[in-house]
């Protein structure tokens, strides 16, 4: 019988079919009904224990092409009914197997939505997860646990690395800063025909300006944003020099270090159903979405706009400060899991960089920009 | 963008009569469209032909009109009301052709009439083949290789090109009518011309068939502010080459990784933008299993059978969204009706796995062919929600209502291994049930993935199911075992079978263990956000989130479960009124019910809606949770009769009627002794076991006779026999009879047959009408056409009526709703049923005598007497107003069925002709049921067998004195040419002949009655009439198989061809002045 306790003494029991061990992390539930392989190995849920509402998982198994990193970042794994026999041409390995190979405690039998209600009532919270009995020295530990700081820090690279585009036309030269990033975000740019340069997050501002990059993107990654101490000061010296661009975490800094506050949300936003809406434009999509922290609207600077918000809840999603050349998103735009319509935005700001770069122009106003500020 | 403003009032298209591939699911929808423009203060006029519908009752529509769907209707009825917009849309494929021909009519310009929502222009590019293959050329969407042609030379290049197997669709047709896959030339030449000639306009798409794929559906909406979202997708769990409303289905799709999922997302998006469709639209795929290789097979440009299925899998409702957005609404302006927060702008998350099964009329006609292709033969399906895949599976198995509830069926055991497989291979209704006893027999998942194409995932969790029952026959029943069985979706009474206990030991551990079912929440969005929808799955082992309110009495109706033959959407109609009037007597209505197509399963129709198999342990769970102060079982036809029984025999209060009084109903021989006690006349008859019992059974009784057996065996339906040969043949024909299931033998009177429907209270009765059938008795009731008010019963007979009814509604103390079937002959009534519970009809007599009948009669069963209702008392008096039933079949859809009138009930819907004057009435049922009176007046065929012979020269005198040239076999020509009318004789059906004259549509129409009834054996001259019959069918030639029938026809020819002026009005306009009796 394998465990999971939660923070507010909740246990659920269920059958482990991870790895044999214990692990730590903060509960959250994620909606998606497909895309497991992605949301485990996307590095956003480092320290967290993901519950998967939807209840049948492992149907096609692991395949090679569908990995977010090389990690399983989470630190458990939550479900309802583990499909024991995964049924796809690509499948290389059963997620089973897969979970005990990444030392991955993981659960399935639990009734995920009492669980999800939980959360959503509660709020998060940390939790423990074990494959066997939870003992008093869990309870103890649990009730010590909280998560590390910066953890975008820990799960950066750690040195830089040069990825060329194999597209032609590859005259975009970009500078990821990378706080735990998404393969399908380097894999959309160099799409696009970009030349990328990875940074670890604690990169100096210094050393990305020595070269000469046509804009720099702050990427997704797990954590309080507020946390990100030495990546949100190397954004603020990056301001105003370099067209600078963010998703989710990366987003999230960039507010940070234009002087807006973030703050948690009361169980986060995780799941491919988000719908936003474009400020400018007043288009809908829907958005794949991972996020537990979210930026006060009403702390952007006066440069700054809303640019798109979420109709479930009225919170800020993206913003633009034309006159420092900063765009941001707190959605995915590279989806994976998730809906492709937002994945336009990553042909939008390579167009809009090589605009930039044709008028030679860095600074100034250069989109007119309508709407007003999404105030809640 | 907001509400376009200047959209004061609409018309809205209904679908007609129920056929198979459109059924009930546009009745939900058209209700939820209507409401969803009354909210807005938009002014509703509906028209719709068919009188069983929720949508044709006053309170859903400012004015209904029960009129034809035709162009001259619509021109007429346009001009009267002069709305301002047209919503075709959510009147199915119907609708869909409504519009565009009232359109190339020039109709809507002429009056000024917006067609809301997709445009002509969308609705013809989608639909018309070549333009749709275009546009996905145009914008790099796969299709498969195909050509639109309209003739078969064509088709044949295209073929020799291509090579078999191709699939062949015909163009504008409802279920795919008409088409299949052609896998030897043969075959091909058969399906091209029944496919060119069922498409309206003559053409068919001819395509490379991709066989064996994964087939994939995505139900998405679009508005004009182009977002575009996917409610859903679904995945077959049958491979492509199966029409879906034929497939087994699951939402969401199981077996797509987060990629494929996503590429047919967009795709579908992208189609949906492209054609510029506003509402909801639902694209169906064929996905490689080796590689991401996909081609998009169809889309339908509106809401469907898939659309209704998606909105009760997700609990988005797709029509009321889809209407929104017709009248201007962009989606993020909607809100959300779950969650009360959010906005319509958003994609379900389902945190469950949905079941789809169609139920198809197999278990009626046994002769029938059950192979599955891409022409739909289902006439309803069922849904079921479960936690996991195997809990959901198998409740939708339980949902069918089949004699059996398991996967492994016992006619399977018998076949070798080898027959086995070989059956594997044949794609009929029955394949899952032989893949389970091929599992059993551990023939290997790769191997029947090999032989079925069914994608092993699900192969898997058959055989976890199946592997599991193997685990209850040898493992002691623990408490962890039946918990692990209860969570997997076995039934006690399976767990009782498999373990070899008795039912009443399970539920004794049931009792001890305190396993219980738990109820979840459809909420569309997976727990994220609080949701406030009253719609429940029941699961086990898991936590119960349904709060039960204890301020209020609650009272559970019992649904009518998927649509069949003989159990349609008249049952939803009475469910829905019962929960309505339950609501308005003060208590909370709980329904129950497993059918996606309906409106009774629409969240907000009752107070709490449970979707749950109509099986006794699953109704059990709900009350037991809930504890009703009662169950109705009136209102959901047999379904829910049959489950009267178990729940009083479990302690439940039946309300209303009494459980003994439905036993005495509906036992022959309790029945008989009530008539007898009563004084009132009943044929007479006996129950016979052998065959000496049954000839001395017709010595007593005399000829003609009306047997049938007791228990109902592979369909095996009943018959009238004339003589002791024709009874012998029935007695022989392989029909298995024993001590336990006698042969039933009655005297057949061949008299008028009339129905009335009453109310009562215990002491009084309300009867808002009487109808009579046009076709004399031994024609079942729903297949008649039946006239309200009675048009040639004598005032004595009618007081005769009056008093039976008195009688027996006094006698059986009933309270609510009732229905009785008399044959009159020579002034004497005798009864032949006596149904203690809602009717076909009563849907019709309300509206038509503007008397509720289920609300009256709810109102009986809770206590109020008629008296207090205000609606009198005995006979209610007749309005203005006269009516005619018209039945409506699908043989086009079922192969090898005969198509002759028995008393075995074939039609799946039925219209109605309203009017003041009988024959227009006539006229407007036989229009509205989809015959025409040809202008061209070319042949009549003629073939009677020798009980309709007799007295038939008159029909054949009308229509050969209205220009028509009689033809006749050889009987009938001799039995003519003694009776003074020249017809031209053709040789004894000579098959060849005729066909040729159908083809040439040189034969206008065919009237020919059956030597024997209905299903027997088809042998000698019997078996070319049915021949004859069904190939009338497949020419669309019409063939009446009644001579009633016929004369009927007649009379509204001749009436048409003097008064071809018609004029329509709105129902409640016909009823306005009141004519005593």
């Amino acid at each position: 019988m394998a465990k999971l306790l939660l923070d507010n003494g909740e246990i659920f029991e269920g059958k482990s079919i991870g790895y044999e061990g214990t692990a730590f992390g903060e509960i959250c539930f994620n909606t998606s009904m497909t895309g497991y392989q992605e949301i485990l190995t996307d590095p956003s849920y480092a320290e967290q224990v993901i519950v998967m509402t939807y209840p049948e998982i492992g149907n096609y198994g692991i395949n090679k092409d569908d990995f977010e990193s090389s990690k399983v970042h989470a630190t458990g794994f939550v479900i309802k009914n583990y499909c024991e026999k995964e049924s796809h041409y690509l499948s290389s390995i059963k997620l089973n197997e897969y979970l005990k190979q990444k030392k991955v405690v993981a659960i399935s039998g639990v009734d995920t939505r009492k669980l999800t209600t939980i959360i959503r009532e509660t709020g998060a919270m940390n939790c423990l997860i074990t494959s066997g009995e939870i003992t008093d020295e869990h309870r103890n530990e649990l009730k010590n646990y909280s998560m590390d700081k910066d953890i975008a820090q820990i799960v950066s690279r750690k040195s830089k690395e040069i990825i060329k585009s194999k597209a032609k036309n590859k005259k975009i030269k970009i500078a990821v800063i990378d706080c735990g990033i998404k393969k399908s975000i380097l894999d959309n740019l160099i799409k696009q025909g970009c030349t990328l340069t990875v940074y670890p997050a604690d990169v100096s501002a210094k050393e990305i300006l020595k070269e000469k990059f046509n804009a720099v993107l702050i990427s997704n990654g797990p954590g309080d944003p507020a946390d990100a101490v030495k990546t949100i000061q190397t954004v603020k010296e990056l301001i105003g020099k370099i067209p600078l661009y963010g998703i989710c975490l990366g987003y999230q800094i960039l507010s940070i270090a234009l002087g807006a506050k973030t703050y948690k949300l009361k169980y986060g936003h995780r799941g491919g159903n988000h719908p936003v809406i474009n400020r400018l434009t007043n288009k809908v999509m829907m958005t794949s979405q991972n996020h537990g922290y979210a930026v006060d609207v009403d702390t952007l600077p006066a440069n700054a706009s809303a640019t798109y918000v979420n109709l479930n809840d009225g919170t800020l999603e993206g913003f633009i400060c034309p006159e420092l050349q900063i765009e941001a998103v707190q959605f995915h735009p590279e989806a994976s899991p998730g809906p492709y319509d937002a994945c336009e935005i990553f042909d939008e700001w390579v167009a809009q960089i090589k605009q930039d770069r044709q008028d030679k122009k860095f600074f100034g106003l250069i989109k007119k920009i309508g709407g007003k500020n999404a105030k809640k | 963008m907001p509400k376009n403003n200047d959209i004061k009032k609409v018309l809205v298209i209904g679908s007609g009569p129920i056929v198979i591939g459109q059924a009930a699911e546009f009745d939900y929808a058209g209700v939820q469209a209507c409401r969803a423009l009354r909210e807005e203060g938009i002014q509703v006029v509906l028209v719709n032909s068919n009188p069983a519908t929720i949508m044709t009752d006053e309170n859903i529509a400012d004015k209904v009109y029960i009129e034809p769907l035709t162009i001259e209707a619509f021109d007429y009825i346009i001009n009267r009301e002069r709305p301002d917009g047209l919503l075709a849309g959510l009147g199915g494929q119907t609708g869909l052709n409504l519009a565009v021909e009232l359109h190339n009519a020039g109709i809507l310009d002429k009056y000024g009439v917006k067609l809301l929502g997709t445009t002509i222009e969308s609705i013809q590019k989608a639909e018309d083949r070549e333009l749709f293959k275009e546009l996905m050329i145009e914008i790099g969407e796969p299709i498969p290789e195909s050509i639109t042609v309209s003739n078969l030379e064509d088709a044949q290049k295209f073929a020799d090109k291509i090579g078999f197997p191709l699939i062949i669709r015909p163009a504008f047709t409802l279920g795919g009518s008409g088409g299949g896959i052609a896998s030897n030339q043969q075959e091909f030449e058969e399906i091209v011309h029944s496919g060119l000639l069922r498409s309206p306009i003559s053409q068919i798409l001819v395509e490379r068939s991709i066989a064996g794929f994964k087939e994939v559906e995505y139900e998405v909406m679009r508005d004009a502010n182009d977002t575009a979202i996917a409610i859903c997708n679904m995945e077959n769990i049958d491979p492509i080459g199966i029409h879906t409303g034929d497939s087994f289905v699951v939402a969401p799709s199981q077996t797509l990784t987060n990629k494929e999922y996503q590429m047919l997302r967009s795709s579908a998006l992208k189609i949906i933008r492209a054609l510029k469709i506003e509402g909801g639209c639902n694209v169906q795929y064929a996905l490689d299993t080796a590689s991401n290789q996909y081609y998009v097979i169809e889309v339908n440009p509106r809401v469907s059978r898939s659309s209704a299925l998606a909105s009760k899998a997700t609990g988005y409702p797709i029509a009321k969204v889809t209407t929104k957005i017709a009248i201007g609404y962009h989606l993020h302006e909607i809100p959300n009706s779950i969650t009360h927060k959010t906005v319509a702008a958003f994609e379900p998350a389902l945190d469950y796995v949905v079941t789809k099964i169609p139920k198809w009329p197999f278990d009626k006609f046994d002769q029938g062919d059950r192979l599955l292709g891409t022409k739909m033969k289902a006439t309803g399906e069922v849904m079921a929600i479960g936690r996991t895949f195997e809990s959901s599976f198998k409740k939708a198995i339980t949902s069918i209502e089949d004699k059996n509830t398991g996967l492994v069926r016992r006619q399977y055991t018998a076949f070798s291994d080898e027959e086995l497989k070989a059956l594997l291979s044949v794609q009929d209704d029955r394949r899952i049930f032989r893949v389970a006893e091929a599992l059993t027999r551990r023939i290997s998942v790769d191997e029947i993935n090999h032989i079925t194409k069914i994608d092993k995932w699900f192969i898997n969790k058959i055989k976890n199911l199946v592997d599991f029952e193997q685990r209850l026959k040898e493992k002691n029943l623990t408490p962890e075992l039946y918990l692990e069985a209860k969570e997997k979706g076995f039934l006690d009474t399976e767990i009782a079978v498999f373990t070899r206990h008795r039912l009443a030991d399970i539920e004794a551990l049931k009792k001890e263990t305190g396993v219980k079912a738990a109820f979840k929440i459809v909420d569309t969005c997976a727990a994220e956000f609080k949701a406030y929808t009253p719609y429940y799955y029941s699961t086990y082992n898991e936590f119960d989130e349904n709060t039960v309110d204890n301020s209020k009495e609650s009272i559970l109706i019992l649904g009518s479960g998927p649509i069949r033959i003989g159990q349609g959407i008249e049952f939803d109609y009475c469910s829905v009124h019962a929960a309505w009037s339950v609501r308005n007597n003060g208590y909370q209505s709980l329904i129950v019910n497993s059918n996606p197509e309906t409106l009774s399963t629409d969240f907000d129709v009752a107070d709490k809606l449970y979707f749950e198999p109509m099986n006794i342990e699953n109704i059990m769970n709900i009350i037991d949770e809930e504890k009703p102060k009662g169950v109705m079982v009136q209102f959901g036809g047999q379904t829910a009769i049959n489950l009267a029984d178990k729940l009083y025999e479990r302690g439940v209060n039946i309300l209303g009627t009494s459980i003994d009084a439905i036993r005495k109903a509906e036992d022959r021989k309790q029945f008989e002794a009530l008539l007898k006690e009563l004084g009132i006349p009943q044929p007479q008859g006996r129950a016979v076991r052998k065959q000496e019992e049954a000839i001395e059974a017709y010595k007593e009784l005399g000829f003609p006779l009306l047997v049938r057996p007791s228990y109902v065996i592979g369909g095996r339906g009943m018959q009238v026999v004339y003589n002791e040969e024709e009874l012998l043949t029935y007695f022989n024909s392989a029909l298995k009879f024993s001590d336990e299931h006698p042969v039933l033998i009655d005297q057949y009177i061949e008299g008028k047959e009339v129905e009335l429907d009453a109310i009562s209270d215990g002491e009084d009765i309300l009867i808002p009408g009487i109808t009579e059938h046009i076709e004399r008795a031994g024609i079942h009731s729903g297949d008649s056409m039946a006239i309200y008010p009675t048009q040639k019963v004598k005032p004595e007979v009618i007081q005769k009526l009056i008093e039976h009814t008195e009688k027996l509604a006094k006698a059986l103390k009933i309270k609510g709703v009732m229905n009785i079937q008399f044959v009159l002959k020579d002034d004497i009534a005798y009864v032949i049923e006596v149904n203690p519970r809602a009717s076909r009809t009563m849907p019709i007599m309300s509206k038509v005598t503007g008397i509720p009948m289920i609300e009256i009669g709810v109102n009986a069963a809770l206590g109020k007497t008629l008296k207090e209702q205000g609606y009198g008392t005995g006979l209610a008096p007749t309005t203005d107003l006269v009516c005619v039933k018209v039945p409506v079949f699908s043989f086009q859809k079922l192969n090898r069925i005969d198509p002759a009138l028995a008393p075995e009930m074939k039609s799946t819907g039925e219209v109605l002709g309203v009017d003041r004057v009988y024959e227009k009435a006539l006229v407007k049922g036989f229009l509205a049921a989809g015959y025409s009176f040809p202008e061209r007046r070319g042949d009549v065929m003629l073939s009677l067998n020798d009980h309709t012979k007799t007295g038939c020269e008159d029909i054949a005198a009308g229509f050969a004195e209205l220009g028509f040239r009689i033809v006749a076999t050889t009987g009938t020509h001799k039995y003519l040419k003694s009776k003074g009318i020249q017809s031209k004789e053709i040789a004894n059906f000579d098959i060849e002949k005729m066909q040729a004259h159908m083809k040439k549509g040189q034969l206008c129409f065919v009237i020919n009655t059956p030597t024997t009834n209905g299903n027997s054996a088809r042998i000698g001259s019997e078996n070319r009439g049915f021949l004859i019959r069904t190939i009338a069918e497949m020419y669309s030639t019409p063939c009446f198989t009644s001579v009633d029938t016929a004369r009927a026809y007649l009379k509204a020819m001749k009436y048409h061809i003097q008064h071809p002026e018609m004029t329509y009005e709105g129902i409640s306009e016909y009823k306005k002045s009141k004519v005593c009796v």
